[in-house]
């Protein structure tokens, strides 16, 4: 198959719909890496073999799709055309709903969603609280298609964003419509889009280039992750309008190794893209002449920086440069390169199809559109939710995650990966939008959104983050490689009861120098994650200094376990799993623990059971003295 | 790894220097780390001076220097999975195989590595051995988990 024209796109269009029957049951199973994880490719064998037993192949279609978002209950699994949606489906399940939903139109009402509050079912996706309170425009397709089939993203309109730019706008005419738009950048500075390109295009260099930063390496952020894996073609869609629009021949895909699936379905995607003619030469007839190449990560953090990743790219070590000139003049071997982020890309043919007016009645007055977050952590909801902007984090957390688990209490959230920083409770109601989470002290960055609560030590949390970025500084400035690395130090010691007066002084000097000092923006924002939690958390870091105590009962040292002579019941399950031999007890002898030999690693806390709840955890507390012999036996009141 | 392997490899990339990162990457996937002969091939073949080679295969984290163990044990430290206690699986992984993040042990039986966010967050924490994740692990469970790989 190769189209010649738009006309040609069109007709295909209309025969694959034609010869689709939209009644024709489909088990749509996700295929993503969360649902992968909890089993979702024995569940898809499942249903091969459940078809092929009762010779359905020709009825039935199955297809493994993208992730939909809803990775707390995967595998999730759902039923065209009544889009009935089951949750943690297993392959014990998997006769059941073929004989019942497939063949007697039934819903198995045991895996449907159940309201934790009210107890109401909820039988498809839409009636899910989770979905309800999103506005999934990017993401939607991702259940729908098979993201190793063309014909799939066809069916859904694809590839129409890049016929009617080749067919009836000149490339002016699309910077001038994304600018419009006023799209910013999903990866993290949300420098405008459309006047990134335009920048690029009026250059008179010959050689330009486009890339999709596809190096997602904040940890706990996967938004980018679900759309390459889920569709891929309509990543590529945008990165071919992009390359049209600033005069572009040649585009470059930087994505992770550590995303082995992502790999496989991009470079599928490519190489059926070019079998019909929708990359390569004469695309559609239209005169431009557009290839992709896939450029494999190795595994650099820096390497997400826009500089860096075109150093890398070029074959060489991923170190960031000067920006004195922006990269969209003088980028990838030194030609005019506008690099943007895969939410970013995916956003254009919505853009194009819609109209930029459409685009802009959705989001804030400084920022426009929908974003998805990897929503994290501590929440009930953990999963990939796409929501308009100016939606309240509150809302956010709580009508879309569905709270913090286990009663406990909300502390923070963290939003923008290592580079952000944590917003307590009290600025819930806080909008989110580029402009509003810098303004409180963090930033959007990619999407990560990372729920704390009363038992995370915010103390730890910056010493983790600041910890990351040691690991990951490329090198190159001195503020960044020794100083970041001075400040885990201290951040150490803090959490290990070594903290010393001055030391929130000293961190202040050494966040201010790398902020000042470093070259790009990893090193100038590092010290985010501490200003941050220094500021709406300062009384955590003094606990920790002066009265060598963990408010969260997180840091080990600063800990002790004790159990409480009153609940305990002398069980036996604390003193046979303790790994270190550090509980003396017996049957009805009252459990204690030896704190010479106790490694503080919690497994007494963990395997108490909860109606006795008898561990407790210590801090900044001299352990109470144990009981005496005499009392430790439990004898029943006659 | 013999020298018509790297070849191959070399001639698919079409011998050009830019493509050095994917070569090596291309040579760590089938053989699990780069040998020192290796780096002096891919050197020699592309003409890139060996003190590039090594400043990339040095550089990046997917490169390893030295053999690796017969089960990759992946310990997720994403920030999702450290908020629900990664830090403490670790440790118990630690203590249980003797090793730290980047070594393997002398029958070669484990490799223990640190990785940064394997993206199935609702899993936390994560143990991924030879890239099969297991989720939801307990301090508790870690040895049961590991006991499945001999």
């Amino acid at each position: 198959m190769w189209f010649n024209t738009p006309e040609e796109l069109e007709k295909f269009r209309e025969e694959l719909l034609s010869g689709r029957d939209p009644e024709k049951p489909c088990i749509s199973i996700c295929a993503g890496a969360g649902c992968l994880a909890s089993g979702a490719s024995e569940v898809i064998a499942a249903f091969k073999s459940e078809i092929e037993t009762q010779t359905l192949e020709a009825a039935v279609d199955i297809k493994g799709t993208g992730c939909p978002g809803f990775c707390e209950r995967g595998p999730v699994v759902v039923i065209y055309p009544e889009e009935i949606c089951y949750l943690q489906v297993t392959p014990n399940d998997v006769a059941e709903i073929v004989s019942q939903t497939i063949k007697e139109k039934r819903v198995v009402e045991r895996l449907l969603y159940v309201d934790s509050i009210t107890g109401e079912k909820a039988i498809h996706e839409y009636d899910i609280p989770f979905y309800q309170n999103q506005e999934r425009n990017v993401i939607c397709n991702n259940i729908k298609i098979d993201s190793k089939r063309i014909d799939d993203y066809l069916a859904i309109g694809g590839y129409s964003a890049l016929a009617k730019v080749l067919s009836r706008m000149s490339s002016e005419e699309v910077i001038e419509e994304v600018k419009k738009s006023s799209l910013r950048g999903r990866g993290g500075a949300g420098f405008p889009t459309g006047k990134k390109w335009e920048g690029s295009r009026n250059d008179p260099e010959k050689t330009k280039y486009v890339i999709v930063n596809a190096d997602e390496g904040d940890p706990g952020a996967f938004m980018d992750r679900a759309l390459l894996e889920g569709n891929p073609h309509s990543i590529l869609e945008g990165l071919i309008i992009g390359g049209y629009a600033i005069g572009a021949r040649e585009g470059y895909i930087y994505v992770r190794q550590e995303y082995p699936l992502a790999v496989v379905n991009i470079n599928l995607a490519i190489r059926q893209a070019e079998e019909y003619g929708l990359l390569g030469e004469n695309i559609l007839g239209s005169g431009f002449d557009f290839v992709v190449r896939v450029h494999q990560g190795a595994g650099a953090f820096v390497c997400g920086e826009s500089t860096a990743l075109m150093t890398a790219l070029e074959g060489r070590v991923g170190e960031p440069r000067p920006k004195y000139v922006r990269s969209n003049i003088k980028g990838l071997w030194d030609k005019p390169t506008v690099l943007n982020n895969v939410e970013t890309w995916a956003n254009i043919p919505l853009i194009i199809n819609k109209g930029a007016d459409w685009f802009t009645q959705i989001g804030t007055e400084g920022s426009k559109g929908t974003k998805i977050f990897s929503l994290v952590g501590k929440i009930t909801n953990t999963g990939l939710v796409e929501i308009p902007m100016g939606l309240s984090l509150k809302d956010i957390i709580y009508k879309i995650g569905g709270g913090i688990p286990g009663g406990k209490k909300f502390k923070a959230v963290q939003t923008g990966g290592p580079s952000g920083g944590c917003i307590p409770g009290d600025q819930l109601d806080l909008k989110v939008g580029f402009d509003e989470l810098a303004r409180a002290g963090s930033m959007m960055g990619s999407g990560g959104m990372i729920v704390m609560d009363e038992d995370t030590c915010m103390v730890d949390v910056a010493r983790y983050f600041i910890h990351f970025l040691t690991d990951e500084s490329c090198g190159k400035c001195l503020p960044c490689r020794e100083g970041l690395r001075q400040m885990d130090k201290i951040l150490t010691n803090i959490t290990e009861g070594k903290g010393k007066e001055g030391d929130i002084e000293l961190l202040e000097v050494l966040s201010e120098t790398a902020m000042e000092a470093s070259l790009c923006a990893l090193g100038k924002s590092a010290p985010n994650p501490f200003l941050s939690t220094l500021l709406y958390f300062r009384d955590e870091y003094e606990a920790h200094i002066r009265e060598k105590r963990c408010p969260a009962l997180y840091c080990k040292e600063l800990i002790n376990y004790y159990i409480d002579p009153e609940k305990c019941t002398a069980c036996m399950i604390c003193f046979t799993k303790c790994p270190d031999k550090a509980i003396d007890g017996a049957k009805k002898m009252i459990h204690i623990i030896d704190q010479e030999k106790c490694t503080n690693c919690g497994t007494c806390f963990e395997v108490c059971p909860s109606k006795f709840g008898a561990v407790e955890k210590i801090s900044g507390k001299v352990v109470p003295e144990s009981i005496p012999e005499e009392e430790r036996m439990i004898v029943k009141p006659a | 790894m013999d020298n018509k392997r790297i070849d191959q490899i070399i001639d698919k990339h079409r011998g050009e220097a830019s493509s050095l990162i994917q070569i090596l990457l291309d040579i760590q996937s089938e053989n699990h780390w780069l040998p020192k002969e290796a780096l002096g091939r891919v050197s020699e073949k592309l003409e890139v001076p060996l003190s590039r080679t090594m400043h990339i295969a040095s550089f990046y984290k997917a490169f390893s220097l030295v053999p690796k163990g017969r089960h990759a044990v992946h310990i997720c430290m994403g920030t999702a999975c450290h908020v629900r206690g990664a830090k403490r699986i670790l440790e118990t992984v630690e203590e249980l195989t003797g090793l730290k993040p980047g070594e393997t042990d002398v029958e070669m039986k484990y490799s223990l590595e640190t990785v940064n966010c394997l993206g199935c967050c609702a899993l936390g924490p994560v143990i991924e051995i030879n890239g099969k994740a297991h989720g939801k692990v307990s301090v508790s469970d870690t040895s049961g988990v590991l006991e499945h790989y001999k």
